[in-house]
């Protein structure tokens, strides 16, 4: 099995539970370096994929917490280097990981070390919020040799047959953007998604996981209706600016 | 991905760009440029390059941006000669005076151009960021002029030092965002305004203020821009009798400069020289140096030459001058000094209050600090080439800088003295 193909595979076990699949997104090494393993196993040990972002000195899909999770991770010595040696030195984490990171730190890594790196450590794909389809090819290529995904987004703004195209490409699931907007807007989830998420359902080959806006059981139990699978990450990294347990909130989701 | 060019590519893409055929279908600069931008901006940016493609060549357009910069900018803005500054270079030096430009500085052109196009896209309001505060009343100005609402996204460090054209741009009847993320000027400012353009692509208007950004923002804003070097080259020729052996233009994110450079690049005798801000030295974070010492990289949507540390994490920069006070610059400019049509250097922040002081006492103009940094080199090429004649783009008017120049205080009138 491709490396990849492990969080499809992670998402249908959920479901085949009677769940909606949980993909809980943590900034790497925040609020605490030395304790990222730790919490790291801890989020793993609810959520079925785990997304793990790199901090990035410029995050522009993103709001203010995940601004703030960001630039303390970085003044804290947290790179992907460094992600990547901790990974390696930690035993292997129970969930396949996805890790997200805005394209510069990637680009500056080098796409073939990057793939082989990801490989060894258990990332089995990226997602990368600056970066379309378009621009694409290179990274792709260089992810496909190690069997690692590369997740495309979709959003409501995205045109049908944009979608079909995004669908096909997308390796892991793909994502689903629930609103127009960045992360961890304080309006929560828009009242109707129902015939946005059903469309983006109906053309992917992959499962479907909706992000953006979910803090609630209620959200995960809405979007869970109509897709395989919620990611929740602005809330959870509230939880841990507020130094609360990860795991006991997840639990409160499923 | 591959920055460094061989010289049968090089030559090549020199050829490209003098005859005027980049960017390419993929908003490229050679390997510079492209769009990298959040999936929900993609149908956004798509429209713009339509509504570009419909609009910006257009007679109807171009009429009325035409009759706007006459009778609403002000243009054509002078050519001046400085006898005296060239006494004491030892050369002849000529003003391209951008200042003189409604709202003071080369930004306007941009700024009405976009906003002119906003309104036939049918946009309900603009957004735009500043650094300086020279695009922010800009395009506060300019909305006025077409009857849109705007909003200027300003980093919090850049509105304590650019205060009077925070004043100006609210008067204007812009709204002030104040942004308190990430290094708080410039860069931040651009961040957040592509953050709020995320929640509204349909309705909102980017109005981006420099040859920066994602496809087609660099070309859009080179296209709007270089009606300065067109008057320019035509104003030399008939003033200075002949073009000059040289051009400088500061460069931030380099919206003057290739508004004055692109109508010249195939006058292949005129040297081109863009001047970055040196800063303090020459330190990571020291400076706004970029193409003189970064690295390529993707930020804010296109991959170009930016300052980034070993990860890929974009350093802050320092600059006396908030309008170079950025860590990227446009894909162009990266293009045009690998190719080598044009050569960028720096100026230190002490090297630009010293020229600005010399121009005021030799000339009668306060230049903006951004525009001091060209003086700066030019002067120091003027004494290597002797008897030359030399063209300087007056990109903007220093009034803006009193809050930063009063903490310098003024020399002892030397022309009183004198």
């Amino acid at each position: 099995m491709q490396p990849h193909e492990r969080i499809g595979e992670a998402i249908a076990a959920a479901n085949k539970e009677g769940r909606t699949g949980l993909v809980p997104f943590i900034t790497a090494g925040y609020p605490d370096p030395d304790a990222f393993i730790d919490t790291l196993r801890a989020v793993a040990t609810v959520g079925d994929v785990v997304e793990l972002g790199v901090p990035f000195s410029d995050p522009m899909a993103d709001g203010m917490t995940i601004q703030r999770s960001s630039f303390t991770a970085i003044e804290n010595g947290v790179t992907l280097k460094w992600i990547f040696d901790q990974l390696a030195a930690a035993e292997a984490i129970d969930a396949p990981l996805v890790m997200m990171s805005y394209l510069n730190p990637l680009m500056s890594f080098g796409y073939d070390n990057l793939a082989v790196r990801a490989r060894e450590t258990g990332v089995c794909a990226f997602i990368v919020p600056d970066l379309p389809f378009e621009e694409s090819a290179e990274i792709r290529g260089a992810l496909d040799n190690e069997g690692v995904g590369l997740i495309q987004l979709v959003t409501p703004a995205t045109p049908d047959d944009r979608l079909k195209t995004l669908a096909n490409a997308s390796k892991g699931f793909l994502y689903a953007v629930t609103i127009t907007g960045i992360t961890g807007g304080g309006a929560g989830l828009p009242g109707d998604l129902s015939e946005y998420l059903d469309k983006v359902k109906s053309v992917s080959p992959l499962p479907v996981c909706a992000g953006f806006g979910i803090r609630s059981s209620a959200d995960v139990i809405n979007v869970g209706k109509h897709v395989s699978g919620a990611i929740v990450g602005s809330a959870l990294v509230e939880v841990l600016e507020r130094g609360e347990d990860p795991a006991a909130y997840l639990q409160g989701l499923r | 991905m591959k920055s460094v060019l061989d010289a049968s590519e090089a030559a090549a893409l020199l050829e490209a760009s003098i005859a005027g055929t980049l960017p390419d279908e993929r908003g490229r600069f050679g390997p510079f440029g492209g769009r990298y931008v959040p999936e929900t901006l993609v149908p956004a940016f798509e429209r713009l390059e339509k509504g570009i493609a419909l609009h910006l060549h257009s007679e109807d357009f171009q009429s009325e941006f035409r009759s706007e910069l006459r009778t609403w900018v002000g243009r054509p803005t002078a050519l001046t000669f400085a006898p005296r500054l060239s006494a004491r270079w030892g050369a002849q030096v000529w003003l391209k005076r951008e200042d003189l430009a409604h709202t003071g500085a080369h930004k306007i052109n941009n700024a009405i151009g976009q906003a002119i196009l906003a309104k036939r896209l049918g946009a309900k309001r603009i957004i735009a960021e500043t650094g300086a505060g020279q695009h922010g009343v800009a395009s506060a100005a300019a909305c006025a002029r077409v009857g849109l609402p705007c909003r200027v996204y300003m980093g919090a460090v850049d509105i304590e030092r650019q205060a009077p054209n925070v004043d100006r741009m609210l008067r204007l009847g812009a709204e002030v965002f104040p942004v308190e993320s990430g290094d708080k000027t410039l860069r931040a400012a651009i961040d957040e305004a592509l953050r709020e353009w995320v929640t509204d692509p349909a309705g909102t208007y980017y109005l981006i203020g420099s040859a920066v950004g994602a496809h087609p923002y660099p070309y859009l804003v080179r296209e709007l821009q270089s009606v300065i070097g067109r008057e320019a080259r035509a104003q030399m020729l008939e003033l200075a009798g002949g073009l000059p052996d040289a051009a400088f233009a500061c460069v931030g994110g380099g919206s003057n400069a290739i508004g004055l450079f692109y109508p010249l690049l195939g006058d292949r005798d005129i040297e081109l020289i863009g001047v970055e801000a040196g800063g303090t030295g020459g330190g990571l974070g020291q400076n706004a140096a970029t193409l003189a010492t970064g690295t390529p990289g993707v930020l804010q949507g296109s991959y170009s030459i930016i300052l980034q540390d070993e990860n890929g994490n974009v350093q802050e920069t320092h600059s006396i001058s908030a309008g170079l006070d950025y860590s990227g610059v446009g894909p162009e400019h990266a293009l045009l000094q690998a190719v080598g049509r044009v050569t960028y250097v720096a100026a230190s922040d002490q090297e630009a209050l010293d020229a600005l002081e010399e121009l005021c006492e030799t000339e009668g103009i306060l230049t903006a600090l951004e525009t001091a940094h060209a003086y700066a080199s030019a002067k120091k090429w003027a004494k290597e080439n002797p008897g030359k004649r030399i063209l300087i783009g007056n990109s903007g008017r220093g009034d803006k800088d009193m809050p930063t120049l009063t903490q310098y205080p003024a020399r002892t009138n030397t022309n009183a003295a004198a």
